[in-house]
């Protein structure tokens, strides 16, 4: 369903992601494994082209959309939530969901603002509270939220347990697997291996912006010399 | 009490038009990050456009029907310039777009020059509003209340649009994070051209709505700019509720100033501005300003590095031939080097602050015009020698800016660069409106250099020696540790703390010293003239430092010098032809698009593509 192929992405001068490959077929469920620094973060823009990668290509749907406008890959149905939130701090949580509405899509779930408040029960008692009066769980399931109101078939999460309270971080495991029952995709970006494992059905580790392992958790359980290179466990 | 109420009346009639026209500004600035300095001139064609349909349209309905029209033209105006000038050019760095905005009220200035000619016109009064009302006895025009009725429900009709529909919430969703709206599939390129239709629109109808009041000339695409950047200032950027208290305030102001104080009307709304200023840094309504929040970080500074022994050849052998020029030249071109010469320098101070301080000042001209205003009067009302005075115009500009500085420099971006366009203002109204001791419009005359200078050849060694060596001692100072501190106070505040450097009175001293030297050249330039007027105070002059500042490059050292140079050279040339502002503007609004480094920053990047000249290490 998205496809890198030997992307290479730059901030300025600053190489960051070097000939990246990697592939998220659908209904699946990818985490997006590495430390801090990895080039987690600038894959899910290089994805979403807010970071144009220099060389290679990036296919979503079977169409090439490297170098699009961020705004065509979004109205393609790639959902982008970023990692540090960014919500619309001066506006209220309708209007932050009102800003990710896009019309209905074939082939996907079309999110309403009744949907949306089933599945974050917090955010509907604050729907008139503006983004910044919102807790910091709050307002990580908001920027979520938002994004679904777009109807994504593929959501990119920038590592959504990050910051929030341990009662939260079970919560969001519960969302993003009724995400997948919802028949979305989902990419997550990850430090935590235990929460990825928790939801995701492939790993890919990336460190330096190459992808150093893809497969299945039990086998990278079974190689801890791997998961010791490039992971802080 | 009567008298009271009816010019409490006339003030708030007034703030219509300017309301009006600030929010236009505001709105743009918010969503777009452009200060667009163009606005007065959307404004101007407002009147213009609006007085050529009144002669079409007539009766009550016409009238109302005429300004509807106008807005929507100038609205249209406002979207070509937005597609044809700033597209392009949205990723530039901040703050360089407002260049290309200059290039256009250039050219707008011209075209209006050419369709509507040089007679101001008066406007038309409206039918059916001709009359006055007595309000306790004092008469007020009807026209006066009609606006007062009208401008809160322009104003309720746009909160609405921006509170209550989708285009006003993906506005101000833009406002705060235009990259994430586009990452959740917004098209920001017609967000930014839908709200560049409706600030330029906004303006148009503030200028056709004043017809009746004022009327139409060239003169008032400037004339109302400080009001409006004042206006958005004090009300917060970005704030309409903000923009029309701060609309009113200004203009009750206004009237009762011309009232009881009639020789400080023009300073009183600096003052004011200057007074919330302080007390609320980002305006009434207004939120902070975070660098760099917006995601427009621009590419790496390259570190800058003392000339090579090839530059330093190149650049001897340029002062030399200059040095010999009075063998050669005429007495015309030597008369012009020194007008260059005095400009380099006055754009390199400018550079200095802006380049290597990251301070943009929109008020530069202040300590230029400020050191020749103090060489000036103190020659005219003492008989201290010209040398003397000379020596005192940077001592002069110098205080001016401990002064200034000390009130700007807590603020940082577009409200710094707005606050020093206040000061800058306040200067010059000050010198404008105290005719007895400045000599007001009419300037002061015969300030001639002594005896043994007052000569073309010896002056122009003068100039030379001054100027090339002021130029050498920012230069200097750029290398110095000082500069070095200033840099780093630049690029990363916090850390530059964090490493024991007091940012913000390294910056104060950056300050001071770009005044001082901005001073050298107003002393050199008010002896070379033999006159002083006002304008060299005026925005216009700081406008010019700052354009040539972008032209020539903010990120390489030469930038202001050889900038301001190519643009007095081109000046110099145009101004020959009757509709010169038109070429300048379009040669301005070619570099900026074609060039968005500018002159220097470009041809080293051409150079580098070529192989004459390497990458420094480490680039790829
Ligand atoms: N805007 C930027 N400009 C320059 N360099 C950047 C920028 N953003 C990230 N980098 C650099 O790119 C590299 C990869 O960053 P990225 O944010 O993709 O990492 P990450 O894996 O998401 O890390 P984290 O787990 O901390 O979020 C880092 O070395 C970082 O310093
Ligand atoms: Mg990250």
């Amino acid at each position: 369903m998205l496809e890198l192929t030997s992307i290479n992405s730059f901030y300025g001068k600053a190489h960051v992601l070097s000939n990246l490959d990697l592939s998220v077929e659908r209904s699946e469920i990818v985490s997006l494994l590495g430390r801090n620094g990895a080039g987690k973060s600038t894959t899910m823009k290089s994805i979403m082209q807010i970071v144009v990668p220099k060389t290679g290509k990036v296919t979503f749907l079977g169409k090439d959309i490297t170098g699009m406008s961020s705004h065509r890959v979004a109205k393609m149905g790639l959902g982008y939530v970023p990692e540090d939130r960014r919500i619309f701090t001066d506006l209220t949580v309708l209007e932050n969901l009102e800003v990710g509405r896009q019309p209905s899509r074939e082939g996907t779930v079309t999110w309403t603002f009744d949907m949306l408040f089933d599945m974050f029960p917090n955010l509907a008692e604050r729907r008139q509270n503006r983004g910044k009066e919102l807790s910091g769980g709050e307002q990580q399931m908001l920027t979520i939220a938002r994004t679904l109101m777009g109807n994504p078939s593929l959501i990119l999460l920038d590592e959504p347990s990050e910051g929030i309270s341990p009662l939260l971080v079970e919560t969001m495991a519960k969302v993003i697997l009724q995400l997948k029952s919802e028949g979305l995709t989902v990419l997550i970006s990850e430090q935590n291996l235990h929460f990825a494992q928790l939801v995701a059905d492939k790993a890919i580790i990336i460190e330096s912006g190459t992808g150093k392992y893809t497969g299945s958790f039990d086998d990278l359980n079974a190689k801890p010399e791997i998961r010791d290179a490039y992971l802080t466990v | 009490m009567g008298l009271f109420i009816a010019q409490l009346l006339t003030g708030l009639a007034n703030a219509g038009a300017l309301f009006m026209v600030a929010s236009g500004l505001s709105l743009i600035f918010g969503v777009t990050r452009i200060v667009n300095f163009a606005h007065g001139s959307f404004y101007m064609l407002g009147a213009f456009i609006g007085y050529s349909l009144l002669q079409v349209l007539p009766g009550m309905v016409g009238f109302w029907v005429a300004m509807l029209l106008a807005a929507i033209a100038v609205g249209v105006i406002g979207v070509i310039v937005e597609l044809l000038v700033l597209r392009p050019i949205y990723r530039a760095p901040e703050l360089f777009q407002l260049v290309a905005t200059f290039g256009v009220i250039l050219v707008i200035q011209d075209l209006a020059l050419m369709i509507w000619g040089a007679e101001d016109m008066l406007g038309p009064r409206a039918p059916g509003l001709k009359g006055i009302v007595r309000i306790m006895g004092e008469p007020v025009p009807t026209y006066d209340i009609a606006l007062i009725v009208i401008t809160p429900f322009v104003a309720l009709a746009l909160w609405y649009l921006i509170t209550k529909t989708r285009v006003g919430i993906l506005v101000r969703a833009a406002t705060q994070d235009r990259e994430m709206v586009s990452a959740l599939g917004v098209n920001q390129s017609w967000l930014f051209t839908g709200v560049f239709f409706l600030g330029a629109a906004l303006a148009g109808l503030g200028g056709a709505i004043q017809l009746p009041k004022g009327g139409a000339d060239l003169l008032m695409d400037f004339n109302i700019l400080a009001s409006i950047f004042v206006v958005v200032v004090i009300g917060g950027m970005g704030s309409l509720p903000g923009a029309y208290l701060a609309a009113v305030l200004i203009s009750v102001l206004n009237v009762f100033g011309v009232t009881y104080i009639p020789q400080s009307t023009l300073v009183l709304m600096f003052v004011v501005m200057a007074v919330v200023l302080m007390i609320k840094p980002y305006g009434l309504f207004g939120r902070e300003e975070v660098a760099g929040e917006h995601g427009q970080v621009g590419e790496v500074e390259r570190p800058f590095k003392p000339a090579g022994l090839n530059a330093r050849l190149i650049v001897a052998a340029f002062l030399l031939v200059l040095a010999l020029v009075p063998l050669y030249g005429s007495a015309f071109s030597m008369v012009l080097i020194t007008d260059i010469v005095i400009f380099c320098l006055f754009a390199a101070s400018l550079h200095f602050l802006l380049g290597i301080g990251g301070l943009v000042s929109f008020g530069h001209a202040a300590f230029f015009g400020g050191g020749a205003y103090v060489a000036a009067l103190i020659v005219t009302y003492s008989d201290t020698p010209m040398e003397f005075a000379l020596m005192l115009a940077p001592i002069g500009a110098a205080m001016a800016a401990v002064i200034i500085g000390w009130l700007c420099i807590r603020l940082t971006g577009v409200y710094f660069a707005m606050l020093t366009m206040a000061f800058a203002q306040l200067l010059w109204s000050l010198v404008y409106q105290w005719g007895e001791f400045t000599g007001g419009d009419d300037g002061l005359l015969n300030i001639w250099p002594s005896d043994w200078l007052n000569d073309t050849t010896v002056y122009y060694f003068l100039t030379l020696i001054i100027g090339v060596g002021g130029i050498l001692l920012l230069r200097h100072a750029a290398h110095s540790p000082f500069g070095y501190g200033l840099r780093a106070a630049r690029d990363s505040a916090r850390q530059a703390e964090a490493m024991g450097i007091h940012t913000k009175r390294v910056q104060w001293v950056a300050f001071t010293f770009a005044g001082a030297m901005a001073g050298v050249a107003g002393g050199l330039f008010v002896f070379s003239k033999g006159s002083i007027f006002p304008s060299e105070l005026e925005i216009a002059r700081s406008f010019d430092a700052l354009i040539v500042v972008f032209l020539g490059g903010v990120k390489t050292l030469s930038g202001g010098v050889v900038g301001g140079a190519v643009l007095e050279t081109i000046k110099d040339f145009l101004t020959r032809f009757e509709y010169w502002r038109m070429t300048l503007g379009l040669l301005i609004i070619g570099v900026v698009i074609l060039a968005p480094d500018g002159i220097v920053g470009s041809l080293r990047k051409a150079s580098e593509r070529l192989g004459i000249t390497k990458r420094p290490e480490g680039e790829v």
